[in-house]
């Protein structure tokens, strides 16, 4: 990771007042901004908690916001805003990443509103707020303002920041506040299945109803009965950010939900199927939504229409170079998809499946290069291999999740050991099923792997505990 | 959890619910396609985390299955969930306590 750069010259390229965006679009103090636990918290009270958390925030520019109550969270970002500091996004916040983390900004802190916190970093509590505080006006941010680094895993071991600036970070989700007809004047009240710190969960559940005037829930219901509850504690019209995960629990478990006036999905392609399941079972909408951590939200469709995926207004593919980039509107910087895309018009596209090396496990999104790559430099480790296994789809559970493989040479541990070394380094999610111990790796004249030589790893390991039943 | 449910109880002596621990084992090797016999995992040992190693998405997954076996919903903000699933033992004693088929 590259330190980031004060920039100087750009500053003075720049002689213009420029111009700021609220921090909120609520028009009115009294307007509801979330509800937590079904009270709902009132646009000058949410203000008066911005001010006095950025008050107690400590000197050091850049913030992980660890905190995993939604309100918090977001309190903690506009906080993070108004004081001038940065927010630091990154997917996960294991050891290894954290130590990163103060590679890249060693002035990081880490605010948290939980009791235990084992991320080794100066920390923050998020403070004991005096009752019935309230402030008003809406402060303007600058829109250049850096808001947040969010950050790729990418593929030699080291993760890459990219800069979010408040005004785009804000074009981009007003974009689609008006495509899913937010702005008609009612108040929203929105549910998210996501956490609010993964690129998704920051867009859809956090900046959209900040910046569309709806009220976001606090909580992050996991089981399809927290889901319900959450629902019925905000009022009608409602939204549901989710997953395809959490919406197959949803259809598969016989539960009732209140009426949802609107469902988004997003982290993997959703079925058409399933997509018309949640509309008929739940009578709503459902809309997905496509794009990526370096470009932020970039398309949408309506699923049960249609495969063809809609541009946010102003974003273009191009296809160069076996890739296709994404530039224009919100996007920061020109960015190659990690996806196979045919563009089928100006603003139309069609999905085709992840690029050879990605995976991309419940919204978790890594590059079996990356994770070979943290494999191979635990002590004791020989040599190693991550790799899909081959019946992909057809392994997969009920809720659509296929985990990826591993082989290793690693004489003298045990898998326990290694796995837990694995853990330190790595998302759970890609922890390897199943973890093959080898002698050594079946790499051909060329020192590479071949993929048929791989699986038969796998299957021969399978077998061996199918005979020890 | 509705507020009358019954407190957690210890895992039951084996003969109580070892044919349910061995029912779930096999579910949830099924479910989740993994890579070890039913019998293989240790009734007493963390299912989440440590031990056998699931994370949230095999919760889920359990869950699903739980739900529609046994006819129980789970919570999250139960003060039983971290209970629940600190075992097989744990499991299987608190499906046959709120079991509704």
């Amino acid at each position: 990771m590259t330190p980031p750069q004060a920039s100087a010259a750009t500053a003075r390229e720049r002689p213009q007042p420029r111009p700021g965006i609220p921090l909120i679009a609520h028009s009115r103090a009294d307007a509801i901004v979330a509800y937590r636990g079904g009270v709902a918290v009132r646009a000058a009270e949410f203000l008066a908690e911005v001010m006095s958390v950025a008050r107690n925030l400590p000197g050091g520019k850049h913030v992980l916001n660890a905190c995993s109550d939604r309100y918090r969270f977001a309190v903690g970002f506009a906080a993070a805003l108004v004081a001038g500091k940065v927010s630091l996004l990154p997917s996960t916040h294991t050891p290894e990443v954290i130590r990163q983390l103060t590679v890249f900004a060693p002035d990081v802190f880490c605010l948290t509103d939980e009791a235990r916190c084992d991320i080794d970093l100066p920390r923050v509590s998020y403070p004991a707020l005096s009752q019935g505080a309230r402030a008003w006006p809406v402060p303007e941010i600058d829109s250049e303002q850096l808001a947040a680094y969010v950050f790729t895993s990418g593929s030699t071991g080291t993760p890459v920041p990219y800069r979010k600036t408040w005004g785009r970070l804000v074009r981009c989700v007003r974009d689609g506040a008006a495509r899913f007809g937010l702005l008609d004047g009612r108040s929203y009240g929105l549910v998210g299945t996501v956490p609010p710190q993964h690129m998704y969960g920051f867009e859809s559940t956090v900046l959209i109803a900040l910046q569309s005037g709806a009220a976001l829930c606090n909580e992050r219901p996991f089981y399809a009965a927290d889901i319900a509850a959450a629902l019925a504690s905000v009022p009608r019209p409602r939204i549901l950010v989710s997953t395809p995960i959490h919406l197959r629990t949803l259809v598969s478990s016989e539960i009732a939900l209140p009426e949802i006036d609107l469902v988004l999905s997003a982290t993997a392609p959703l079925s058409q199927a399933l997509a018309c399941e949640v509309e008929e079972r739940f009578r709503t909408e459902l809309h997905e939504i496509y794009g990526s951590t370096e470009t932020g939200q970039i398309a949408t469709r309506r699923t049960s229409e249609t495969a063809e995926w809609r541009l946010w207004k102003d974003v273009r593919l191009t296809p160069a170079d076996d890739r296709t980039w994404a530039s224009g509107g919100h996007v920061e910087q020109r960015t190659a998809m990690c996806d196979v895309i045919e563009i089928t018009s100006d603003d139309r596209f069609l999905l085709h499946g992840r690029l050879a090396d990605l995976v991309n496990i419940a919204g978790k999104r890594s590059s079996l290069a990356y994770l070979t790559h943290q494999l191979t430099a635990i002590p004791g480790v020989v040599d190693g291999a991550f790799f899909l296994p081959a019946d992909e789809g057809s392994a997969s559970n009920t809720i659509g999740i296929t985990r990826v493989a591993a082989a290793v040479v690693a004489p003298g541990m045990d898998a326990n050991a290694l796995t837990e070394q694995l853990r330190r380094r790595i998302d759970p999610v890609f922890l390897p099923r199943p973890l093959v111990f080898v002698d050594r790796l079946p790499r051909n004249g060329t020192g590479k792997l071949p993929q048929e030589a791989l699986q038969a790893l796998v299957a021969k390991s399978l077998k061996r505990v199918a005979a020890s039943e | 959890m509705p507020d009358n449910a019954t407190p957690l109880r210890q895992p039951a002596p084996a003969a109580d619910t070892g044919d349910l621990q061995q029912e779930l084992a096999e579910l949830i090797v099924q479910a989740l396609n993994l890579d070890l016999a039913p019998a293989a995992i240790d009734p007493q040992a963390a299912l989440y985390g440590e031990g056998l190693g699931l994370d949230s998405i095999d919760i889920l997954e359990i869950a699903l299955v739980v739900s529609k076996r046994y006819g129980i919903q789970l919570r999250a903000d139960s003060e039983e969930n971290g209970e629940i699933f600190r075992s097989l033992a744990h499991l299987a004693a608190y499906i046959a306590a709120h079991r509704t088929k």
